[in-house]
């Protein structure tokens, strides 16, 4: 055989595809929108409202209203009076109804939801079109299905509802979280009081308009806008039962703290800093491939996003050299354009955040690596990034970046790669990469982490199960097991 | 090499993850100027094939001048890269073609099922190479590689080479009677060690011809070839590619695969008949605004 040579692809402008946006004429956006409580828009107490900034263009699009404690304890209580009421009591099969509608409303105007979650928050198009809203659609079409079939999901036991759910979603996946804490919420026969992250509220906005579409009895979902404060008059307010939040560990405790000692329960799905491992008997290139998704996906905006790849050392040149030139691939722009695969860095104070850890990393002596991509001069944007040459104790390795961020590890054996992968305070998720089915299932038995893949990463489907250990959560959605969130078992 | 040697070379697919990352090159959007060029490529890297039992030299000569005046009406087109004809009708087709440079490649050692003595496809192939072939497009054999007699496999091709001279090899995998894609894989990186300077999917007389798929595991294989040697091979899929937009699909697999080097018919070709018309069809349409019925473009 030939003597290796050091050999470079050139990923250049040959044939550069051109512009390919996304037309945003069909989405109407208003200039301000307002709370929806007890099945009515209305303005906030006093006025308050902020504004909701464009990621990859820095322009304004619309404003909020900004729910006081009062705005929320109206919710509560049009929430309390139509579980009371209406909800709890309707038989489950008409509640069925409702749900199912809901989901096909959103496949109906999927478009438009689409163009408004890109907008907002700077996801590229092709994931807002092909994952976040068809995720979304699907949640509600599961969930619809298990209203009437409670007793199945339970066997010998009687299922309750909890009674008023108040929901807390982050800005990674606006419309995508709030249909998997709104649709088995309802199948169950909570009502809720559902508040989206102050950085990305639109969709939330607009599945509320969808939700008043669809003739869901008043008071059911009431959706609050605002920041921490309106979180906090949430998971405070003494007449919610039931807390469910999705975002960080530190909010995550500050909760945990808040609601000890009450009546109310709650699940909580947090940070991660998933260990994503390939072996050197893996399909190489199509476990790249999937390593650049888990990490790359919604520019890294994923709490089970694969961040900490662990290779085999014998195998460690190739895979890099493979994610080199992949990396080079990868279109980073105007999330409108349908070609765009990383969009924008969701907010200021996020690129901030991840920026704060590039320096870190750099400070910590880990070898960087970004491709020559042109980044546009507005908006808030970060080239993929890969820092070669870390260890367990690089605190970019320890701490949850959340941003396109990849850190590679090596490993020599199989017993090596699950001490170090569950060496974290996190257990979300993890990635195994093997052609051995033994291997697989050997692992899966070992590793601390709420979801492992096995070939394949970031599969999401309303029919299983997702939620983490340790300081990534407690409590599961989605699946059979998201049902017993939201219900009392007798 | 030895077949424990070849053996060793065998190294795994995953299907899915492969048809996952098909199906992500299929959500490329190719519009306006980068439609326009993409086409001109791909009209550019056609190998103009005709394989029948009922060719004659009319055919081949109607063909030939096909090739290099793909549709006259439209100015700044280019030729075809090659035509693909028997070796009987080579020395027609070189004759047809002179001065156009455009290549005449020539199938060889027994095709299509490759069932003949090595003595025989010796012969097939120098009957082509000595009418003038550019190009040696040679089927490997199926039941040797299926049976595990890799070395058989390698030995053969090595062979051919040699008898190719000049001639540039394609080596046809006919991966519809392959049935995985770690077979194409290692049938792939056995030919490439033997000598191929071409690796092309399909004959055109098997279904399934050329997929997407099988078309990505032959180009990664190229990549790690490239890798590990420094050496381009190029790629031929051949067969179920008649339409522009599947065309401009494999495009954007082969630019975001190998890059810029292999965007050119030195390294890529399609081995298809009616996928020309079809280019000139949306090359018109580019061009005036809109489609034109099919009895504008020539069937040659």
């Amino acid at each position: 055989m030939a003597k290796k040579t050091e050999t470079k692809l050139d990923f250049g402008s040959k044939w550069d595809y051109s512009a390919a946006p996304e037309s945003a004429s069909h989405a109407e956006i208003k200039k301000e929108y307002e709370l929806y409580i007890n099945g009515k828009f209305v303005k906030a107490e006093g006025g308050k409202k902020f504004a909701s900034i464009n990621p990859s263009t820095d322009e304004h699009i619309a404003y909020f209203a900004e729910a006081s404690d009062k705005d929320v304890d109206k919710a509560v209580k049009a929430a309390r009076k139509a579980y009371n009421e209406v909800w709890s009591v309707m038989p489950p099969k008409e509640r069925a109804k409702y749900i199912f509608r809901i989901a096909r409303l959103i496949q109906e105007r999927a478009r438009e939801f689409a163009v408004l979650e890109s907008i907002d928050g700077g996801k590229p198009i092709r994931e807002s079109r092909d994952v976040d809203v068809p995720i979304a659609a699907n949640h509600f079409f599961y969930y619809a299905g298990w209203a009437d079939k409670l007793e199945y999901a339970f066997p010998g036991k009687t299922a309750k509802p909890i009674g008023v759910a108040g929901q807390i979603i982050p800005w990674n996946f606006p419309l995508m979280m709030a249909a998997w804490k709104i649709a088995p919420a309802l199948a169950c026969g909570n009502t809720v009081v559902l508040k989206p992250a102050e950085t990305t509220p639109l969709t939330a906005m607009k599945l509320a308009e969808l939700i008043h579409d669809s003739g869901l009895p008043a008071g059911v979902v009431n959706i609050v806008t605002g920041a921490g404060a309106t979180g906090a008059a949430i998971v405070n307010h003494p007449d919610v039962d039931k807390v469910a939040f999705t975002g960080s560990t530190g909010v995550g405790k500050i909760i945990q703290k808040a609601i000890a000692g009450t009546k109310k329960t709650a699940t909580l799905e947090l940070g991660g800093k998933a260990a994503n491992i390939i072996f050197d008997d893996a399909p190489l290139d199509q476990a790249v491939e999937g390593i650049i998704n888990g990490i790359f996906f919604n520019q890294g905006h994923v709490c089970c996003a694969g961040s900490r790849l662990f290779v085999q050392e014998n195998v460690k040149d190739i895979v890099i050299k493979k994610l080199k030139d992949r990396l080079s691939t990868l279109i980073v722009g105007d999330p409108m354009d349908k070609n765009t695969d990383v969009g924008a860095i969701n907010s200021k104070e996020q690129l901030a955040s991840i920026n704060k850890y590039l320096k870190i990393g750099v400070e910590e002596g880990a070898e960087i690596y970004q491709p020559n991509c042109m980044l546009p001069k507005k908006g808030n944007w970060c080239k993929p990034t890969l820092f070669l040459e870390v260890s367990q104790s690089h605190r970019i390795v320890q701490e949850e970046i959340f941003g396109p961020v990849l850190t590679v590890q090596t490993f020599r054996t199989i017993d090596e790669v699950i001490d170090k992968a569950n060496n974290t305070p996190f257990g979300l998720s993890a990635g195994v990469w093997t052609d051995k089915g033994s291997k697989i299932f050997n692992l899966t038995t070992k590793l601390r982490a709420g979801v492992v893949w096995a070939n394949t990463y970031n599969k999401f489907d309303p029919t299983s199960p997702f939620g983490g250990y340790k300081e990534s959560g407690y409590g599961r959605e989605g699946g059979l097991q998201g049902l017993a969130a939201y219900v009392k078992l007798a | 090499m030895t077949n424990n040697q070849l053996i060793a070379l065998k190294r795994p697919i995953d299907q899915v993850g492969v048809e996952e990352r098909v199906a992500r090159f299929q959500t490329r959007s190719i519009k306006n100027e980068a439609k326009n060029q993409g086409l001109k490529m791909v009209l550019n890297m056609i190998d103009l094939t005709t394989l029948e039992g009922k060719d004659t030299e009319g055919k081949v000569r109607q063909m030939c001048y096909k090739a290099v005046h793909p549709h006259d009406a439209l100015s700044d087109l280019p030729t075809v890269a090659a035509v693909c004809v028997y070796p009987t009708f080579v020395a027609i087709a070189k004759d047809a073609l002179k001065g156009s440079g455009v290549k005449v490649a020539s199938v060889a050692t027994a095709f299509p099922s490759g069932n003949s003595s090595r003595k025989i496809k010796l012969a097939d192939t120098k009957i082509a190479v000595d009418a003038g072939a550019d190009e040696v497009d040679m089927v490997i054999s199926r039941g040797e590689f299926l049976s595990g007699n890799y070395s058989f496999m390698f030995d053969e091709i090595a062979a051919i080479k040699d008898a190719c001279g000049k001639a540039r090899l394609k080596i046809i995998l006919e991966t519809g009677e392959l049935s995985t894609l770690d077979n194409v894989r290692h049938a792939s990186d056995i030919a490439m060690l033997a000598g191929a300077d071409f690796i092309k999917t399909s004959t055109g007389k098997i279904s399934p011809a050329a997929t997407m798929p099988v078309t990505l595991v032959m180009l990664e294989a190229i990549r790690d070839h490239y890798y590990e040697t420094g050496k381009m091979v190029g790629m031929k899929p051949a067969g179920g590619i008649s339409k522009s937009k599947l065309a401009l699909h494999y495009l954007v697999m082969v630019k975001e695969t190998l890059g810029d080097a292999w965007l050119s018919n030195e390294w890529f070709r399609f081995g298809a008949s009616s996928l020309a018309n079809d280019v000139l069809m949306q090359l018109a349409k580019q061009a005036d605004g809109q489609y034109q019925g099919l009895d504008y473009f020539s069937k040659d």
